[in-house]
């Protein structure tokens, strides 16, 4: 891999009017093929830099794939490279789970895709609800909800792929399913996936590289076992706790008590 | 890996949407499509038939054969026939379907760009910013110099309508406007042309008051073929450039954040969208006075018939909002017999239960 592949930030800003959320975050070496965990506490910055990253939101700094900057490119060549998923799809909408993945490849003016229904077949088989292509969203459990929404994003085969906290509202069953599916799309396509997770352990399991956020700075970035200490969770959360190994091997978060303010 | 298959048994579900569940998607996607085609062309035919019985039904009362005969051969038809078709009642059947397109048309686009099953052209201020200019235009008397006098009211009436959705174009732009600021202003709209209206009310001649508050209610007696050809022109405009945006407003529906991040350009759209809501909104209102519910409810007529798919979801309003005028003409010939009530206290008497009636017995259907 050379030095200019993967995603790079480098002094990022963001803010709503006067107020400062990130200031000047450098985070760089994001690789292709890698799922990335942002977790923190409330309020820490991190759904604020998914948007920045997605380009929804107006940032000062640099973003670049591949050794390309991001920030000068139009909406729809920058929607081309990074696909954003929210954390909920609105409700009452009348639309199928065929036509809304559909249209999040249609609705771009310049998609030229020989053949967006198989494209979008192709993306629903291996997401593992074809057998949903027809029923409304509306109809759909929350587990079912969040693979659509994936759907949408992964047809549009963006380089990066941002999930604002894919697996807030799903149960232990579904967290893996999505956190699984996210970890063999990353692998199979190549891309780049960030994720804001709440669920420390969640992330510990399923994530390569894990960023801890406070107050719009990181306070320390790593693979798993390096980044989740005793120490990060005192200091970032206020929380008394044991990181431990389970006998598989992974990383497991007790809590113990809040610490005093 | 195991996930649910692309086939599930037949017979699975009893639900008549998901009869096609045996189908791959491809397939049942197709024949959905064919399904909704056709559901399509029976609008088409319920608005044709409301239009044809809309110009049976009057004071002399005619055959929809008599009306078939003097529309397809008028020189062979009987003069007196041929004059009440021909110059009273085509005219305002047509106004009739042509305003119920474009105020459904206007309202399908504003529930989709606010992102609210509650907009319409009314809810935003731009009826009554249009009353505005019909009152300043009749109380007070202003007149564009060289402009035929009866040309005088809707263009007034237009052109409040049209600032009024400028002023909701600005506040769109600017940056950090969500939809709810924005459906806010649009209230607020409403009750400030409303007391301006008001205010002209009341220092109004007794005469002038009668002619506002027959305009605002809403009359299609006023129908003429050079406001037809200008209504049908700006249709004839405004429906394939809201068809062309039709796939970026399905994708809408999905969330703001969603939408931008598929790389749709969301104030162009927005900015496009008002502006056509705008000339069909300022050109209906215009011509034939405040007629308030169509706007808003052939959308969800349509919505609940064809499913939020723009392509189809788009015309079905149209069709949806020209064939409830239809019947709503009728209706204010037929309500008192040998009085015809001004059309826009029709819309809603007829239109309510109908509303009623398709939401509790098609709740969340896709077509």
């Amino acid at each position: 891999m050379n030095a200019a592949s993967g995603l790079d930030i480098a002094g990022l800003s963001v803010g709503y009017g006067t107020r400062r959320i990130i200031d000047k975050l450098d985070l760089g070496g994001i690789s292709a093929s890698s799922v990335t965990a942002l977790v923190g506490p409330n309020a820490a910055g991190k759904t604020t830099l998914l948007r920045a990253l997605a380009g929804l939101i107006p940032s000062r700094g640099s973003i670049r794939l591949d050794g390309r900057e991001l920030a000068g490119l139009d909406a729809v060549s920058y929607a081309r490279e990074v696909a954003y998923m929210p954390q909920t799809l609105p409700p009452r909408v009348a639309l199928s789970v065929f036509e809304a993945t559909l249209s999040a490849l249609q609705s771009s003016p310049t998609a030229q895709d020989v053949d967006p229904k198989q494209k979008s077949l192709d993306v629903l088989q291996r997401l593992g609800i074809a057998g949903l292509a027809m029923r409304g969203l509306d109809e759909l459990s929350g587990g079912q909800r969040q693979l659509a929404a994936l759907a949408q994003c992964l047809v549009r085969e963006p380089r990066v792929l941002l999930l604002d906290e894919p697996t807030s509202a799903l149960d232990i069953h579904h967290q893996l399913t999505v956190m699984k599916l996210a970890g063999e799309v990353a692998r199979e396509r190549g891309i780049i996936v960030i994720v804001v997770l709440h669920d420390i352990a969640l992330a510990a399991r399923w994530c390569d590289r894990i960023v801890v956020l406070s107050q719009g700075h990181i306070v320390t970035d790593g693979a798993p076992a390096q980044a989740i200490t005793p120490g990060m969770l005192a200091e970032v959360y206020g929380v008394e706790a044991r990181v431990e190994r389970c006998s598989r091997g992974f990383v497991q978060v007790m809590v113990d008590r809040a610490l005093a303010d | 890996m195991t996930g649910l298959s692309s086939q599930a048994p037949p017979g699975q579900s009893l639900r008549p949407g998901a009869a096609s569940a045996g189908m791959p998607p491809i397939e049942a996607y197709a024949r959905r499509q064919r399904r909704r085609l056709a559901l399509l062309a029976g609008l088409l035919a319920i608005m044709l038939a409301g239009m044809l019985v809309d110009i049976a039904t009057g004071p002399s009362g005619l055959s929809i054969g008599a009306v078939l005969h003097t529309l397809m051969d008028p020189a062979a038809a009987d003069a007196g026939i041929r004059v009440i078709v021909w110059e009273v009642r085509l005219p305002a059947a047509l106004m009739a379907v042509l305003v119920g397109a474009a105020l459904a048309l206007a309202g399908a686009e504003m529930q989709t760009i606010l992102n609210n099953p509650m907009a319409s052209p009314f809810t935003l201020g731009v009826s009554s910013a249009s009353a505005f200019g019909a009152a300043l235009s009749i109380v007070l008397g202003l007149a564009i110099p060289g402009l035929p006098a009866n040309w005088n009211l809707p263009l007034f009436a237009f052109l409040l309508a049209f600032g009024s959705v400028l002023l909701l174009q600005g506040l769109a732009r600017l940056r950090g406007t969500g939809v709810e600021t924005l459906v806010l202003f649009g209230i607020a709209m409403v009750f400030t042309f409303n007391a301006l209206v008001a205010l002209i009310q009341f220092v109004a001649s007794q005469e002038a008051l009668q002619q506002l508050v027959f305009w605002s209610m809403g009359s299609l007696a006023r129908a003429t073929w050079a406001k037809l050809g200008v209504l049908a022109a700006v249709l004839v405009v405004m429906v394939p450039l809201a068809l062309r945006d039709s796939w970026q407003m399905t994708a809408l529906r999905l969330g703001e954040d969603r939408a931008r991040s598929f790389g749709i350009a969301l104030g162009r759209l927005r900015f496009a969208s008002l502006l056509r809501v705008s000339v069909l909104t300022g050109t209906s209102v215009a011509f034939v006075g405040t007629i308030g519910f169509i706007g808003l409810v052939a959308p969800h007529i349509a919505r609940l018939l064809v499913g939020e798919d723009h392509r189809f979801y788009l015309p079905a309003s149209v069709l949806t909002g020209a064939g409830l005028m239809s019947l709503a003409s009728v209706g204010s010939k037929l309500i008192v017999p040998g009085t015809l009530l001004p059309v826009g206290i029709i819309t809603s008497l007829i239109g309510i239960p109908f509303f009623v009636a398709l939401i509790l017995s098609r709740r969340g259907s896709l077509g």
